[in-house]
């Protein structure tokens, strides 16, 4: 849903069906992530495994081939940084 | 032009499923449902509907599974009873929020333990909150008449609300009686095709039943709500159309002999027709005493009530259920709560009994008038009266 959509309950679409696709995108759910991974360009042989299994897709590959986390859905969960085979993503805490 | 036939329930309700050309049936066999099912799995088998019929694990699966089929706009129905009723129970709500007319048989059974097969209305009631219209037939023929008009009231555009039609069980479902069928081609015109207005397609995805943070979740709550209710007028219209072309007309309440009646009994289901014959005594002795059944329980027919109730002084329930360390009966409860404002001149008196298929006779029934009589002059001390169980 967008953020700005606040109908009320007689605008309120037939059963909040949302009727095209990709409606997830207008979603900022990597709102409460409390850590961000940062990559380390110096260690990271760009394998894509940090790609494979972000369970969210927020990884983003970029045409240096370098994968980035999308922080507008990253949660956070570290996964990346586990399967990291160079350790080159460490999990640094959000400042609120 | 119509044929009369006898028929047990089960067949009732299995071939107004098959006049309404259903296109998909998901089930789980349980007792006394199992026969509807039964004999839809042969209409398939035998070429005599053209269906799919999707033999499921579980009433949890047999509802989902029509869930998707009604998403896709099929004509989908199920039917259930008892425990495996409470088992659908999340899927309710699933069906009921996103809109999905399906439509659905329930053979009233009582909640085990103790473990009873026989009929009360334990599984219906737990339904009463979720979004589905819920009504109750009296005989076979209604049974019949009420899934086929039912399929019209569902997809209705205006409506889009899973039905279920209760008829008790054993008492309606392996009971034989005559019903009327009617023409094929008559029904065609009758029921026009499913034409959901959301159906989900490859060229046109869609997300049903979606997160929604607090900020939107109670407006879509109060929509539903206002559907459900608005869609009482929609029934009474279709149940008129289809008296138009039937023959046989229903009403959220049916009034029987209510005429300057003092005192009025309200049943539901087939114990309605035992209550009519002891309405039938205790006129011919001159009592001023009638009956009103309660047909349609979700939309609750408020004003229907209040219309039939005006010139009553007594109001006795008959509830075939209980709500634990509630106020009696959820049936009873409800009128009162209904009545509440406007008729505080009308005593109600609450009953429970007939609980898994407990016998009520015309005595009985007699007795509970008399006794529900006597307590709206002295009153009680209890919350709800008993009728038929040993103390």
């Amino acid at each position: 849903m967008p953020e700005d959509y606040k109908p009320t309950w007689q605008e309120m679409k037939m059963s909040c069906i949302i009727t095209h696709p990709g409606a997830d995108s207008d979603a900022k759910t990597g709102e409460w992530r409390y850590q961000r991974p940062i990559l380390d360009k110096t260690l990271c042989n760009k394998c894509g495994l940090c790609w494979l299994y972000c369970p969210d897709s927020s990884m983003i590959p970029f045409e240096n081939g370098f994968f980035e986390p999308d922080l507008m859905y990253c949660k956070g969960c570290g996964i990346c940084a586990k399967e990291c085979p160079k350790q080159a993503i460490t999990m640094e805490e959000e400042k609120f | 032009m119509s044929n009369m036939v006898a028929l047990q329930g089960h067949f009732a309700v299995s071939e107004a499923a098959r006049m309404a050309d259903v296109d998909v049936v998901a089930a789980y066999p349980i007792t006394p449902q199992t026969q509807i099912i039964e004999r839809i799995a042969e209409m398939v088998s035998s070429g005599g509907l053209n269906a799919v019929y999707i033999p499921v694990e579980s009433e949890h699966s047999a509802l989902s599974a029509c869930s998707g089929a009604a998403s896709v706009g099929a004509r989908t129905f199920t039917a259930t009873c008892g425990q495996g009723f409470l088992l659908m129970h999340e899927v309710f709500y699933w069906v009921a929020s996103v809109r999905q007319p399906v439509v659905m048989a329930v053979t009233n059974r009582a909640i085990g333990p103790p473990n009873g097969i026989w009929c009360d209305y334990s599984d219906a009631m737990t339904a009463r909150d979720t979004g589905w219209i819920q009504m109750f037939a009296l005989n076979n023929q209604e049974a019949f008449d009420l899934i086929l008009s039912g399929f019209r009231i569902a997809e209705h555009q205006e409506v889009l609300l899973p039905l279920m039609v209760n008829l008790d069980g054993f008492t309606l479902s392996h009971v034989i009686e005559p019903v009327v069928l009617p023409e094929q081609e008559d029904v065609d015109r009758f029921l026009p095709k499913n034409c959901h207005p959301a159906v989900l397609h490859p060229d046109s995805p869609m997300t049903y039943g979606t997160v929604l943070m607090p900020d939107l979740y109670a407006e879509n709550k109060k929509a539903l709500d206002v559907v459900v209710r608005d869609s009482k007028t929609i029934i009474c219209k279709v149940w008129e159309q289809y008296g138009d072309r039937f023959g046989r007309y229903y009403k959220p309440i049916e009034c029987y002999r209510t005429e300057g009646a003092d005192i009025l009994v309200m049943s539901m289901g087939s114990l309605s027709e035992t209550a009519k014959v002891a309405i039938d005594r205790k006129r011919e002795k001159g009592q001023s005493v009638g009956l009103i059944v309660l047909r349609l329980w979700r939309p609750f027919p408020f004003e229907e009530l209040l219309s039939a109730t005006k010139e009553a002084k007594v109001l006795i329930v008959l509830d075939r259920c209980i709500s634990h360390g509630g106020p009696g009966g959820p049936v009873c409860a409800e009128v009162k709560s209904a009545l509440f404002d406007t008729r505080h001149d009308l005593k109600v008196v609450g009953f429970v009994g007939a609980l898994s298929g407990r016998n009520l006779s015309v005595d009985q029934f007699e007795d509970m008038i008399d006794k529900g009589e006597t307590i709206a002059t002295n009153g009680s001390e209890e919350a709800y009266q008993t009728v038929g169980i040993r103390e």
